[in-house]
């Protein structure tokens, strides 16, 4: 009985070794510095790159932590100090209740509200789109972080006479804040692969653009556009794309639990 | 006097309460990013309720029981896609539960201990892989070996069953239910597991002490203990099935039918929103897409608010329960 299940956990790991290995083999051949540099080539043709792709995705995620930040950190951090109020409990419901949320109705509901108003795609509107969806991961980590940290380190710093504000913001936040970027970098890494937020809000380009209010390439796009496009060249930069864009998704939750797991180890 | 106000939650007394400028500044600035969430689940709502007002006046709870999606003729109805979203999800469940669990409780009860953080570690890898990738994978590694191999092989076994007759194209109902048990199976694992590792060991040893075996205990002892937190965790994995989106919309053939066989294509409500919204030209088109976003949302608030319930029953107040949720 023991080996069945102990096969089944080999059943489990086989489709991650399995992806994982794909994607080196047939990515890995075509990383190049054209790559990461150029913009995508006329449809067809061999060579381009999706270096649009990189500064999309670095400007969409980067302006949805702009976001989705103090909006997440500072209701995680007061659903942790004012635990008992009905906002708090009420926060925590919705957090819940978003975090189960498809990523495709955060998409339509940031498209009903920016795109359908101003008639076009927009880099912001996508923004806005993964923000949504960050805000909840990002209250709930900050919550949890800083409810680890020791009341007697609180009461310290009162008894030495701060204001609750800056006890909270100097000696609590400080305590959880390798916690705190942790829970961020895990959002971060989660947003950044996400496709169907972006697929009518920032539509994506083909180009090289820095203008946030017209549509804007993202890595995660020009996988699907590609992946499902009829032809082998973007076939072929796709799988090299998906590998750039799992690397990096790993590489920061990789680094976020493990920066975690030294801190606060879990039997 | 601010010493009385430690984090925990307490009764003040108003008049021995100091609150310096700071402190109001800073609270201030902390209600009103919490309050930012509520607003942003009811604008969500409202948003969507808008979207659809259109569809919701024309076609109405018909929209749920009609099969036509015709844009030319303005005509949409959304049952081939209900119907695809859950046969898609039930199907990847029957796949994934019976594997997640296992894996589960082996690695809780009986795999070796320097086993144990790494297999949990590989879980969180598997769950971090964004869904394109899985959808890239799926389309061209997948699906090959689907449609040269195993499918042919299930209809020469089981064709004598309707969900197995027909040809062969490849992208398929199937095909999406496998990468969805995929998919999936990490979110299972990962919360069954904490479920279980929030089972008190006393139950165990009390097993054990009547004599079971280490296999009777875990089946005797923890699994109906954590009975109801299991099925919550199957119910959080059936909501995650419900929204998938990329993989899907690469892996199911996309199209508005519903067919018997388990070969044919078919599409999903996500799906559909995915591949046509960008394309749609009449309001009434949009307004349709945004009525599935709707039904899609409500659809998944209710189950994924019926799992936390179930696992919040079992593991109530203990230290790894709250983690699992």
């Amino acid at each position: 009985m023991v080996v069945v299940l102990a096969s089944a956990v080999v059943v489990a790991v086989v489709p991650l070794v399995f992806i994982l290995g794909t994607l080196i083999i047939k990515g890995a051949g075509s990383l190049n510095a054209m790559f990461f540099v150029a913009a995508a080539a006329p449809a067809g043709q061999t060579g381009g790159g999706v270096g649009h792709a990189i500064v999309g995705t670095l400007v969409i995620v980067g302006m949805a932590c702009l976001i989705g930040l103090p909006f997440g950190i500072g209701a995680g951090i007061y659903a942790a100090e004012y635990p008992g109020t009905r906002l708090a409990v009420g926060c925590r419901f919705v957090a819940d209740v978003m975090s189960g949320t498809p990523s495709i109705v955060v998409g339509v509901v940031a498209w009903a509200w920016i795109v359908a108003r101003q008639g076009h795609f927009s880099a912001y509107a996508g923004s806005v789109a993964l923000a949504m969806l960050m805000i909840p991961m990002v209250m709930r980590t900050t919550e949890e972080m800083i409810k680890l940290v020791p009341h007697s380190l609180r009461e310290a710093a009162l008894a030495l006479g701060y204001p609750r504000w800056r006890a909270t913001l100097t000696v609590v936040l400080r305590t959880a804040l390798p916690g705190i970027v942790t829970g961020t970098l895990l959002a971060v890494a989660r947003i950044a692969g996400e496709t169907a937020p972006l697929l009518f809000t920032a539509l994506g380009n083909q180009y090289f653009s820095l203008d946030v209010s017209r549509p804007m390439a993202a890595l995660p796009l020009v996988v699907f556009t590609y992946a499902t496009g009829p032809y082998q060249e973007w076939h072929r930069l796709a799988w090299a794309t998906a590998l750039v864009l799992i690397i990096v998704v790993l590489v920061l939750s990789l680094a976020a639990r493990l920066a975690t797991r030294q801190r606060y180890p879990r039997s | 006097m601010t010493g009385r106000d430690s984090g925990a939650p307490q009764r003040h007394a108003p008049a021995l309460e100091s609150k310096s400028y700071g402190d109001r500044i800073f609270k201030g600035m902390l209600t009103a990013a919490a309050v930012g969430l509520p607003l942003l689940l009811g604008f969500l709502v409202f948003e969507l309720f808008l979207g659809s007002r259109e569809a919701i006046s024309r076609f109405g709870f018909g929209f749920i029981t009609s099969s036509t999606w015709d844009p030319v003729a303005e005509q949409f109805g959304a049952w081939p896609l209900i119907f695809g979203t859950l046969v898609s999800a039930a199907l990847a469940l029957m796949i994934a539960v019976p594997l997640s669990l296992g894996v589960a409780i082996y690695l809780t009860e009986f795999a070796p201990l320097r086993l144990r953080q790494p297999a949990a570690f590989i879980i969180e890898l598997l769950a971090a892989i964004p869904s394109v990738v899985y959808g890239l994978w799926g389309i061209f590694v997948l699906i090959p070996i689907l449609k040269n191999s195993v499918f042919p092989l299930l209809q020469n076994v089981l064709g004598f069953l309707p969900f197995f007759q027909g040809p062969i194209y490849g992208p398929s109902m199937l095909s999406a239910a496998i990468i969805l048990a995929i998919m999936v199976m990490p979110y299972i694992m990962a919360v069954s597991r904490e479920v279980l590792l929030a089972v008190p060991t006393s139950q165990r040893e009390a097993a054990l002490g009547l004599g079971a075996t280490r296999w009777e205990a875990v089946v005797t002892a923890v699994v109906p203990y954590a009975r109801s937190g299991l099925i919550g965790a199957v119910i959080l994995g059936l909501g995650r099935a419900l929204g998938e989106t990329m993989a899907v919309t690469m892996l199911i053939g996309n199209r508005h039918e519903i067919s018997a066989s388990l070969f044919a294509p078919g599409y999903t409500m996500a799906a559909a929103i995915a591949n046509e919204f960008s394309e749609a030209v009449t309001d009434i088109h949009l307004s349709s897409l945004a009525y599935v976003a709707l039904l899609l949302f409500l659809i998944t608030v209710i189950i994924n608010a019926g799992a936390r319930l179930l696992i919040w029953r079992v593991s109530r107040g203990t230290i790894a329960g709250s983690r699992a949720l």
